[in-house]
């Protein structure tokens, strides 16, 4: 059973290898390759898992050891795979939802004509992130961590025609280099103070070393995990990677990617679990990030923004469980698989919407959907209801959970970090209520041509010029976009109350990542009590705003929050002022120095050397009698020396 | 010493001569330099008794023949043993067959060869009135542009007599590093010494300048040996003997006989100190450190091009050789004397080669400049007194060696109507006309500079690490330094050849006949050879690295 670990990640690595390596001929056939492989992987993934749930819960993990990568004395590579419940949850979740994405580019894709390239790329990073999960050690780890790193470049750049496409994918590939520098130096620091990056003996050896080097590989994970998952102070590169197709948002910035950094974290819990300056910067970042990116959420007119906003925020809520250690741990995981269904429903109810309405992104230019994509409107629903933890749907199990857990932390660091859960619980309901009407509801602002307002008038100019935008004709879209939206629909519903009720999830996960029953201050059911309402609240406020009063094509211009907002809470600008430009300063006075420090010293070397060769030049003075001289003196001071150095 | 002692010795002495014992040659050992120096005694005969047009012919049969069967009896008496386990002294104390003596027999015998080869090379020079001609004046005691000279041109005489000349040059240098007492060193100097003189001065063009070159030469290097051989006469007058390992005994001491006649004089410290170092500044005269370089740029410059790269070569080979045997076998107890002034001598070598080829413009000084820099390098193996230090000159030697006969087999080729294109204005631009002559050119550069994958900087590695493990930390550092600036001027050749606009009128490369190209292919092969896998021979220069005493 353990050799099938390795078809995991080389079923969809063939893939992509056939894809891209394969050319034209491989045009019409390509995206079919492409999904059965994908296929393949979740098909092998639900074989190993039916062998896993038939043994005993300790007897569970597996091992393969493919081959020496690095077999040097001191310095042992293996590549070699590890499949426990962990990985054996992460490896359903990206190969489940990574088939039925790929059914959904199936029809998404019909018309681009490098379809068979986008299915390679699809199947590369599914091999990548299996891999990522799959590994046995850090080293091998961090190939998957980079290798899911370039596809997502390449997948936000696909559409390389358009400057922001492509300016977007070289933005994600940088920022994220920030991050995997962090997880380069933690695997360094693991080397350098364990003498070894496999996952046991480096977690095995957390209990006697001291606390000060646990934080530093604590902190440095911390750093990889805001990279990869779109956390502060890292998180900026994630909206703009919307500019990419929709199903790679659907697919790496909504269900799996950017659950890497959960992933890690949880994966490294014993690492934390000794550093608790660590694990309050986890928290600490989640928490931030969780309301930074519902408040974004709630500014952006653009539909797929809106969602990137709330996977930021979601993605906070599972930083924050899992920097509260083990009563936290299962619930990161519980939250990330739920979250894999719903948002990657909605992702896909994006698409399908943008589908109709000839790729139009602005809400403001939706309205009234409802009646015309049924089936779109139905799943999207559905998502929605499970985001905002719609009492029985799956977002409500975990969403809570960790609210619970965050208050259970105790002492005023609780009170702090489940009070900011909570109201960003309210502003999840308050923005993806606000995404519902704006879209599904109301009066259907498509069908007058856009206007653009005096007030702005560069909005959108491009509406004006081409006659196809001036009329959208919303439809439902074709069977093999709605299918899988109707599966994660039943993902987005189900899934929770499955995992949530009789604790299955917890036991189906502790034996990895070990789990203590937090003891919140106030009751559970006070918790949930107030989670509800919340989310009712939320839901009213954004009824009043959006539902009850017509919505304004072109947007107001809004309260000093709302522009800040809009502008990504002004990350951009804040990156730019210090980073760039500091960065620009300190590049600048570097040259500086080396113009005038660096090559002043060495052009005067230079200069010198020059000038002294010159001079001894003139003593080669082509006569025998000086250079006989010459020699006489040199012998001179010859015997001069060896007899001084005898008397010396 | 005891009074019984000493009056034994007299009564030694005073008993009658009896006998003269005949004395004892191991002539398979002596093999290579025998066969060589016999080979150059035929080729004189040759010259007496073949009709001018086959000399030419026969010369360069003779002395291929007879360097490949003295390189063939050096690797046969390496094979057995005779470099390690059976290494002797053989022809009663006068030479020793032992690693490095053979190491260093062979690449000579090697850089022998390749030098034959560019000597015998006709095809460089337009053919005059008929006649292909070689690098060597038509009639060297004809004075330049005289009537006889034209004379001598026209009727196609050339200089053959460069074949036994280069052949006793040959024979002299397999015997300097293997001479065993300071007679047998002294002779070996002066019989591969005056050849040299002699093929300074033969050149075809430029003949004053040549002429020249070898006057300086001469004078010079009979001004070495005035040196030479009196710090000789002071070491006997210490020792009482001329030999080797008995010099040594009286250093450390643990001499047993002493000669009566010199019983007064011996042990006198003064004589040992002086002489040696007028000794050691003979050799240093002959591989070009500073202060005793002057010479070098002058010589290999107005030299013809292939004597320079025979000489720049084989000397360096033979000197040093002489050089370490004589600081590792007779003067090791005096190592604490010479090590500072060593020193002292390696880094104003090092330095001062490398600064003064900054300005150079003509591509032969550079080279003699290269070639002192190098010198000083070799210097800091010397220094290191330990077996490291000995293998990693001697690999360093093997590896300069063929390089060196490479490059100026290369400078040959450069050519415009006044014969060899020196001036390295005229080298510009010359990778866009000739890229494969320019390529290999720029090989040989890179292996000056010590550029990793060639043979340079195998050599520099080795030689700087056993200084550095022989404690001369400072002389690494220096050696780095020269090794940077001394990179600038190399470096600037290439960039001179591939990234300069070629002049309108500038030289021509010649096409030259296998016999060039085999040794510049050797050189090519060689270099890169031991640049990327030098193991094989880096054990081989460990192995050859023991002194027999």
């Amino acid at each position: 059973m353990e050799n099938l670990i390795a078809l995991l990640v080389a079923a969809p690595l063939l893939g992509a290898a056939v894809l891209l390596c394969g050319g034209r001929r491989l045009d019409a056939v390509g995206h079919w390759i492409g999904t059965v492989l994908a296929a393949a992987s979740f098909v092998i993934g639900a074989i190993l898992f039916a062998d896993m749930l038939g043994k005993g819960a300790e007897e569970r993990e597996m091992t393969q050891h493919l081959f020496s990568w690095v077999p040097v004395e001191g310095f042992q590579a293996d590549v070699a795979f590890q499949l426990d419940q962990l990985s054996m949850t992460f490896v359903l979740l990206i190969s489940g939802v990574g088939s039925l994405i790929h059914v959904y580019s199936i029809g998404y894709m019909e018309h681009d004509e490098r379809r068979r390239r986008f299915f390679g790329y699809l199947n590369l990073f599914l091999a990548a992130m299996l891999l990522l999960v799959l590994a046995d050690n850090y080293l091998l780890l961090y190939v998957g961590w980079e290798g899911v790193g370039l596809a997502s470049y390449l997948l936000i750049g696909f559409w390389q025609h358009k400057p922001s496409a492509a300016t977007a994918a070289k933005k994600a590939f940088l920022v994220n280099r920030v991050g995997d520098m962090g997880l380069s130096i933690a695997i360094m620091l693991m080397f350098a103070w364990f003498g070894t990056f496999a996952f046991g003996p480096v977690l095995e050896a957390t209990g006697e070393t001291s606390e000060g080097k646990l934080t530093a590989i604590g902190l440095m994970l911390l750093l990889a995990a805001c990279g990869k998952s779109a956390q502060v102070p890292l998180q900026s590169w994630l909206g703009d990677a919307m500019e990419g197709p929709t199903p790679v948002s659907a697919l790496i910035h909504a269900a799996t990617m950017v659950t890497a950094g959960v992933y890690l974290i949880v994966r490294s819990g014993a690492i934390f679990n000794g550093a608790p300056d660590a694990q309050l910067a986890v928290t600490v970042v989640g928490a931030v990030t969780l309301l930074f990116g519902a408040i974004v959420g709630c500014a952006k007119d653009d539909i797929k923004k809106a969602l990137a906003g709330s996977t930021m925020s979601q993605i906070g809520y599972m930083i924050l469980a899992a920097g509260l250690g083990p009563i936290g741990y299962v619930f990161a995981i519980m939250h990330l698989v739920t979250h894999g269904f719903f948002k990657a429903g909605l992702f896909l109810g994006a698409g399908s919407v943008m589908h109709g309405m000839n790729d139009e992104v602005d809400m403001r230019k939706y309205g009234g959907l409802r009646k015309y994509m049924p089936v779109t409107f139905v799943t999207f629903g559905l998502g929605y209801l499970a985001i905002i933890g719609f009492p029985g749907l799956s977002g409500f199990f975990s969403k809570d959970k960790i609210i619970e857990a965050a208050f259970a932390k105790g002492g005023t660091e609780g009170w702090i970090l489940g009070g900011v859960a909570l109201l960003g619980a309210a502003i999840t309901a308050y923005y993806m209520t606000r995404v519902m009407l704006m879209t599904f509801f109301g009066e259907e602002r498509w069908r007058h041509a856009p206007t653009p307002s005096p007030a702005e008038p560069s909005v959108e100019p491009a509406a004006e010029t081409h006659g196809e935008h001036a009329e959208p004709h919303p439809h439902e879209s074709p069977s093999s976009m709605t299918i899988p939206m109707i599966v994660l629909a039943f993902g987005s519903v189900f899934a929770g109350a499955f995992f949530g009720i009789g604790d299955r999830f917890i036991h189906w996960l502790e034996p990895v990542t070990d789990h203590a029953h937090g003891h919140p201050p106030v009751s559970a059911l006070t918790v949930t009590l107030s989670t509800v309402a919340v989310m009712v609240i939320g839901v009213g406020v954004a009824y009043a705003q959006y539902g009850r009063r017509p919505v304004p094509v072109a947007a107001p211009r809004g309260s000093l929050l709302t522009r800040a907002a809009r502008r990504d809470l002004l990350q951009d600008d804040f990156n730019h002022v210090v980073l760039v430009r500091g960065g620009e300063h300190l590049t600048r006075s570097l040259v500086y120095v080396d113009h005038t420090l660096v090559d002043g010293v060495v052009n005067g070397t230079a200069a010198s050397m020059g000038g002294l060769s010159g001079r001894l030049r003139r003593l080669q003075n082509g006569f025998a009698r000086s250079y006989a001289v010459s020699m006489f003196g040199g012998a001179a001071v010859l015997i001069a020396a060896t007899l001084l150095m005898r008397a010396v | 010493m005891s009074a019984t002692a000493v009056h034994s010795l007299w009564t030694m002495a005073a008993d009658p001569i009896e006998k003269i014992d005949a004395p004892k040659i191991e002539y398979g050992q002596l093999s290579p330099t025998l066969i060589v120096i016999g080979a150059a005694i035929i080729g004189v005969l040759l010259e007496a008794f073949v009709p001018r047009k086959s000399r030419y012919y026969a010369q360069v049969f003779l002395s291929v023949v007879s360097l490949a069967a003295a390189f063939a009896a050096v690797i046969a008496l390496a094979t057995r043993g005779y470099g390690t386990t059976k290494a002797g002294i053989v022809a009663m104390g006068a030479i020793a067959v032992d690693g490095p003596a053979l190491f260093l027999q062979g690449t000579i015998l090697l850089a022998g060869l390749l030098g034959v080869f560019t000597f015998a090379e006709r095809r460089l020079d337009p053919v005059a009135h008929g006649n292909q001609v070689d690098s060597f004046a038509a009639q060297a005691a004809s004075v330049p542009g005289s009537d006889s000279e034209k004379a001598a041109v026209k009727a196609g005489f050339t200089t053959t007599e460069v074949f036994p000349l280069l052949l006793f040059a040959i024979g002299g240098m397999l015997l300097f590093p293997a001479a065993n007492d300071l007679l047998t060193l002294f002779i070996a100097l002066e019989v591969f010494s005056l050849p040299l003189y002699l093929l300074c001065a033969v050149a075809r063009r430029k003949r004053i300048m040549s002429q020249e070159a070898a006057v300086k030469y001469f004078l010079l290097g009979a001004f070495a040996s005035a040196f030479t051989l009196f710090g000789i006469a002071l070491l006997y007058g210490y020792a009482g003997s001329v030999s080797y390992a008995t010099i040594a005994q009286v250093v450390d001491g643990s001499i047993e006989n002493v000669t009566p006649a010199l019983a007064g004089t011996m042990g006198n410290d003064a004589l040992l100190l002086i002489g040696a170092a007028m000794l050691v500044m003979g050799l240093l005269f002959k591989v070009g450190a500073v202060p005793f370089h002057m010479w070098t740029p002058d010589v290999y410059q107005g030299a013809p091009t292939p004597v320079t790269g025979f000489m720049a070569a084989a000397t360096k080979v033979a000197a040093f050789g002489a050089l370490l045997r004589l600081l590792y076998v007779v003067l090791p107890g005096l190592s604490w004397d010479w090590r500072p002034v060593m020193w002292a001598v390696a880094i104003v070598t090092m330095l001062g080669g490398a600064i003064v080829a900054i300005t150079q413009t003509d591509i032969k000084r550079l080279l003699a400049y290269s070639s002192i820099a190098h010198a000083g390098f070799i210097l800091a193996g010397v220094i290191a007194t330990s077996a490291d230090g000995i293998s990693s000159v001697l690999f360093y030697l093997g590896a300069y060696s063929f390089v060196t006969i490479g490059a100026f087999a290369v400078v040959t080729l450069v050519r415009d109507a006044g014969g060899e294109a020196t001036h390295l204005s005229k080298w510009a631009g010359l990778g866009r006309r000739s890229p494969l002559v320019a390529a290999v050119f720029a090989v040989f550069l890179l292996a000056f500079a010590g550029i990793p994958l060639t043979s340079g900087f195998a050599g520099k590695f080795a030689v700087f690490k056993a200084a550095a493990e022989g404690g001369a930390g400072a002389i690494v550092v220096v050696g780095v330094i020269s090794s940077a600036i001394a990179a600038f001027f190399y470096i600037r050749v290439i960039v001179l050849m591939f990234f300069s606009e070629p002049k309108p009128e500038g030289p021509t490369v010649a096409v030259p006949s296998p016999l060039t190209m085999t040794a510049i292919a050797f050189g090519v092969v060689v270099t890169l050879v031991l640049g990327v896998a030098p193991q094989y021979f880096l054990d081989l220069a460990g192995q050859a690295g023991v002194f027999v005493r």
